[in-house]
């Protein structure tokens, strides 16, 4: 497992993607940042923080999209499949690579709340619980595009296709305001990554909406090893 | 070693692979044999748990690669059709990275540095893989196929795209490496099996059609009742000679040179003419410039055999 994260962490980095992800990534978390809390004159993080899902959403595909389309169409995936490594090694050593490189963006939030700190204290309970709320998104997230880059081996299908379902989780709550069955509605809810991401940034510390997150990245790479297995034998 | 039971596969009502069974033991190399979409590649990645099978058991080294996947796949090294190489790595790094990926324990840089030195990618070490060229790459496929010693090497076609000399060096690579491993290796080249294999499995749509050695496939399809000669002498004559020969069967003239005539003489399968033959030619002075044995080729057993013609194999078994 090690051998694998080790180089696709360092693949991420020999091409342009790690780069281009965190170039991005930075950009777009710095101009939250200075349009919401300096030009506002706050010290208030949460807004930068719920403005990041948008920008997960529309990065973490790119993060995500070669992770098995591109083995797949270089057969580069038989070197790993015939490996003395199980299905659930290659998955999870690749989703950690891919987490670190996503983990190392989110850093920067660290910087801002530093640099809020210079002009008077943040409450950093709040921003921890945030950054922790952050990182289980992106993880989240994250393990959506591994699944779906293990379904297809061209990576534009692969960052669209994992771009259009993260699209779909984010509007869970709104597709439950238009469903007239309540417990369709609330299933829908209790599903939605919006408010339970969102839970953090109000400042709310809940157990189950950790265990969300968690659950649903377990969740995920278990259907991407199903689904490497389940080509073996088609 | 390897073993094979009846192994299948099935891809939705196409039999890639039908019931299938043979073995290869240490020190052996074995040549798989068969046209384009014969069913080789499949198996192959059955036997490297790259796919699995739909029915029948393959077991390397003790290990069932579907009960034992890790174990079995540990003592195996495979080099698939299209080497799996990151194109984005050098090759220092690739073969690091395999190395690691196989939890090798064998001292890293002595066991690389002499894999390199082995299929001569030495002077290449540090240089990204994407601007090799295509025997160079085949070269780190086979290198990557070695890290680790395993007992096991499955190599799919692994001379192709290397040039004449490469393949020599190749072949007695292979050679050298088939008195310690097991090796199984598949190849339509049929000379190359031939030079290379101590056993030749041909197979065809999936089905094993013949499963023996390489000269008894070839000895016991042709015999030794088909000669063909060269005679210096007036060819009428030496016609009428041979066909007073007794067991000769016919005789025929292929061609006429000025300094020697050609024929092809098929005899009795139970008598061997060849002493009589010479002995009459010196009695008259006309010499034999050559005399063959006109066995088949494996090229001609192949398309025998892949045409589904009836040949009754004496040494060997057909399936």
């Amino acid at each position: 497992m090690t051998a694998i994260f080790r180089r696709e962490f360092v693949s991420y980095f020999t091409s342009p993607i790690g780069y281009v992800f965190l170039a991005i990534f930075y950009c777009a978390a710095g101009f939250f940042f200075t349009l919401s809390s300096i030009q506002q004159g706050t010290t208030e993080l949460n807004t930068v923080f719920s403005m990041m899902m948008f920008v997960l959403i529309v990065l973490i595909p790119i993060l995500t999209m070669r992770t098995f389309s591109e083995e797949k169409k270089n057969k580069t995936e038989q070197c790993l499949l015939t490996a003395p490594v199980t299905l659930g090694a290659i998955v999870f050593g690749k989703f950690l690579a891919a987490f670190l490189v996503y983990a190392m963006g989110v850093l920067i939030t660290l910087v801002f709340a530093v640099v809020v700190a210079a002009i008077s204290t943040p409450d950093w309970l709040l921003v921890f619980g945030n950054i922790l709320g952050l990182i289980l998104l992106g993880s989240a997230f994250i393990s959506v595009g591994v699944f779906v880059s293990s379904l297809t081996e061209n990576q534009v299908v692969s960052a669209v296709l994992s771009f259009a379902i993260m699209v779909i989780l984010y509007l869970f709550s709104a597709i439950a305001s238009i469903i007239p069955v309540d417990f369709i509605a609330r299933i829908f809810t209790s599903l939605s990554f919006l408010d339970r991401y969102n839970g953090f940034t109000y400042g709310s510390f809940d157990l189950s909406n950790i265990l969300f997150f968690v659950s649903v990245t377990a969740a995920f790479l278990f259907f991407t090893v199903r689904v490497l297995e389940k080509r073996r034998w088609s | 070693m390897i073993e094979v039971r009846n192994l299948s596969k099935h891809f939705g009502d196409k039999k890639a692979v039908d019931g299938i069974s043979f073995t290869a033991n240490d020190g052996e190399i074995l040549g798989f044999l068969g046209p384009n979409g014969a069913g080789k590649s499949t198996t192959m990645n059955i036997l490297t748990g790259y796919i699995s099978s739909t029915e029948g058991e393959a077991i390397i080294d003790g290990n069932d690669i579907l009960k034992n996947p890790v174990k079995a796949k540990a003592s195996i090294g495979y080099l698939p059709e299209q080497p799996p190489l990151y194109m984005d790595m050098t090759v220092k790094e690739y073969l690091n990275f395999i190395y690691d990926l196989k939890k090798c324990t064998l001292p890293r840089n002595t066991h690389i540095a002499d894999i390199c030195r082995l299929v001569k990618i030495d002077n290449v070490y540090k240089r990204v893989i994407k601007n090799l060229s295509k025997g160079y790459k085949q070269r780190v496929g086979l290198a990557q196929a070695l890290v680790g010693n395993p007992n096991v090497l499955i190599l799919d076609e692994p001379t192709v795209g290397l040039d004449p000399s490469q393949i020599i060096e190749i072949r007695t690579l292979i050679k050298k490496l088939g008195r310690n491993h097991t090796v199984v290796l598949s190849s339509h080249i049929l000379s190359e099996v031939q030079a290379i294999c101590d056993k030749i499995v041909v197979i065809n749509q999936g089905r094993i059609v013949a499963d023996d050695t390489a000269e008894n496939l070839s000895s016991s399809l042709s015999g030794e009742h088909k000669l063909s000669v060269k005679i210096d002498g007036p060819s009428k004559e030496v016609k009428e000679l041979i066909e007073s020969i007794p067991g000769v069967k016919s005789v025929t003239l292929i061609a006429e040179r000025e300094s020697y005539s050609e024929f092809s003489i098929e005899s009795d399968e139970n008598t061997d003419i060849r002493r009589e033959l010479f002995s009459r030619m010196a009695g008259r002075n006309w010499y034999i410039i050559e005399l063959k044995t006109s066995e088949l080729s494996l090229e001609d057993i192949f398309l025998r055999l892949t045409m589904g013609e009836k040949i009754e194999l004496k040494g060997g078994k057909r399936q």
